[in-house]
């Protein structure tokens, strides 16, 4: 099987969030960077369980600039055969999608891997979109996957509950957790990861739709109420009287 | 024109569409222009969707729709948004709603901004805002291209009866033929889904053992709310998955979130901090969840939460 991950970067779940510019800018100072962990954890992971049990390739993508690289290597070392890295500061979905789509369209994947969403701009948006240029079917919130041949058998998330679909033929994920469970990467890993290709393309020409202009950090809480542990009807009260939401 | 996509499940409209349909009419109203609902499929009380502020009300029919493929539902609206000359689409910023607003991003050449929590701005380009970094912060963003397309966050504005029921009129568009398909949909009935949920109650490693948790389900009960978990329950399957909430499960908003035996990571805080008031009780005053939360309650969640429980039935009956 030939598969295609598209794994982004994203700051640490711990990172200060702080912007910079006159507010139109991620601080990016002192900030650690990970690979988005449904990227990662689950994507990736899962695409890799399918080639050790069918035999294939697993590449990864990335749209972004050489700052990058440490993260694209980090997927190497869990076990992706190749990466691409398509050279362009990514400043929406649309144009990370028309970028990743530009180099899937004439490669046949049988099945192209995205995380739910990335968890700075929680988008949600760009496996949808690549599955819309690739004319591909799409299932969202995926938390299991088995194949039998080239079909394949899907459960995803739905509200309140699953929806379990089946595909014939070529298709786009976004991974949801339970999909796979984290791979750590090994000592032999890394040091193959180091000779593994990580082939860096030029990105193709694509309109910026819809840009951030501006970030703004939410007014900080008022110092929190305590209530007495003894005085329950007290916090109802309050709920009901002051926060009116019972 | 906006056109607003009117979600339903198993032929029922939720409170999150009414929410859309008042968030696109309202998006009209400062465009000076209307607002047209799209039903895909079959559902009862389409008639209903006019008084949430739409002023014709449209609707697909073809074998094609009965069951879920984002392909064939983005191809549909498309052709609908075409037909009618829609400069907006709004749809729900739902599992169905995310499977779509991407592909009719592509499809339409439209700018698309998922997840939007705020009427747009017009006073300079159309700006819209949305929540980033897992709720940590805002972001506005300018949508620059002639059609647009919107994700609207759920409980982000209340549905408004502001408009009048309508009649429905049947629209012809090209559907094509679903290449997913759907075996099985699984849904507990009776449970307001937490993405959709006003009040949560949430538990975490607080509670010691997976066999304590009839008190949360009583609390959850007598409220009407719905339940939640931290990371660490729902990985050793002391709950199921689908109630963890936090960064790297689901985020919610809810009007309530009262949260027992939870200390309050980051990671878990990112899912949570957007609820509109959050109730902390934890037997650790240093626990970080304080800082976050409105009302606290100090104590043995053992012993709190049945007085909750016992206050909240008292008040519900006088
Ligand atoms: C990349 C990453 C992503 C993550 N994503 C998430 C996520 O999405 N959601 C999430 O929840 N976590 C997430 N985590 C984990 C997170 O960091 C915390 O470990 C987790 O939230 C802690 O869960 P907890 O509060 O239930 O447990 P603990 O931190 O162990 O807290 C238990 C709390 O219960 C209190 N307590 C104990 N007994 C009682 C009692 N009798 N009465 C009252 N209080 C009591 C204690 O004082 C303590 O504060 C993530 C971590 C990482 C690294
Ligand atoms: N710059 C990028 N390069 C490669 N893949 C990306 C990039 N940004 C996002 N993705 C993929 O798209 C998914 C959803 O991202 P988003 O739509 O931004 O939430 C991520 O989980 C990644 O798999």
């Amino acid at each position: 099987m030939k598969l295609l991950v598209c794994v982004s970067k994203t700051p640490d779940t711990t990172a200060k969030i702080a912007f910079t510019n006159g507010n139109t800018e991620f601080d990016s100072a002192g900030v650690q960077y990970i690979m988005n962990p449904y990227d990662e954890w689950y994507a990736l992971v899962r695409a890799l369980e399918l080639k050790e049990a069918a035999g294939g390739t697993v590449t990864i993508i990335n749209v972004g600039t050489s700052d990058n690289d440490t993260v694209i290597r980090k997927g190497l070392a869990i076990g992706a055969d190749e990466a691409v890295r398509i050279d362009a500061d990514p400043k929406s979905a649309y144009f990370v999608a028309k970028q990743i789509a530009a180099y899937a369209i004439d490669k046949s994947f049988d099945i192209v891997f995205t995380g739910k969403e990335t968890i700075d701009f929680n988008g949600s948006e760009v496996g949808s979109m690549i599955a819309e240029a690739l004319d591909l079917p799409f299932i969202s919130y995926a938390t299991n996957l088995e194949m039998d041949g080239s079909s394949a058998k899907i459960s995803r998330d739905i509200e309140g509950g699953t929806e379990v679909a089946q595909i014939d033929g070529a298709f786009v994920l976004s991974a949801s957790k339970g999909l796979a469970e984290q791979r750590i990467p090994n000592m032999k890993g890394i040091m193959m990861a180091k000779r593994k290709p990580l082939n860096v393309i030029p990105p193709v020409d694509v309109a910026e739709h819809a840009v951030v202009v501006n970030y703004e950090l939410p007014p900080a809480k008022q110092s929190v109420k305590l209530i007495d542990p003894d005085n329950m009807t007290e916090l109802v009260r309050l709920l009901h009287e002051e926060a009116k939401v019972i | 024109m906006v056109l607003v996509i009117a979600e339903h499940q198993k032929g029922k409209f939720k409170k999150a569409t009414f929410e859309t349909i008042t968030y696109g009419a309202k998006t009209a109203e400062l465009l000076n222009t209307t607002c047209t609902a799209l039903v895909l499929g079959q559902a009862e009380g389409i008639d209903n969707l006019g008084t949430y502020g739409a002023s014709k009300v449209m609707q697909v029919n073809s074998d094609h729709l009965t069951s879920f493929d984002s392909q064939v539902y983005a191809a549909t609206i498309a052709n609908a948004a075409k037909e009618l000359g829609a400069k907006v689409v709004v749809i729900n910023h739902s599992t169905t709603g995310k499977s779509l607003l991407g592909r009719l991003a592509v499809r339409l050449e439209a700018g698309s901004v998922s997840g939007v929590n705020s009427l747009p701005s017009l006073d300079e380009g159309f700006k819209v805002n949305k929540n980033v970094f897992s709720g940590k912060a805002v972001a506005t963003f300018e949508i620059k291209s002639d059609v647009k397309v919107l994700s609207l966050m759920g409980n982000s504005i209340p549905p408004e009866e502001m408009g009048a029921a309508v009649g429905v009129e049947a629209l012809n568009v090209e559907v094509p033929t679903p290449k997913v398909k759907v075996l099985e949909v699984k849904t507990v009935d009776g449970i307001v889904p937490l993405p959709e949920a006003e009040l949560v109650v949430s538990a975490g490693r607080g509670m010691k053992d997976p066999g304590n948790w009839g008190i949360i389900d009583e609390l959850a009960g007598v409220l009407g709310a719905t339940t939640a978990c931290s990371r660490p329950v729902a990985d050793a399957g002391w709950r199921p998955h689908h109630e963890h909430v936090g960064q790297t499960g689901v985020a919610i908003l809810p009007n309530l979130y009262i949260a027992a035996g939870i200390s309050g990571a980051i990671q878990h805080l990112a899912g949570v901090n957007r609820s509109k008031v959050i109730v902390v009780i934890n037997k650790d005053p240093e626990a970080p969840f304080f800082k976050a939360a409105d009302y606290g309650v100090v104590g043995d969640l053992f012993e709190v939460v049945p007085k909750l429980t016992e206050a909240i039935k008292a008040f519900k009956a006088s």
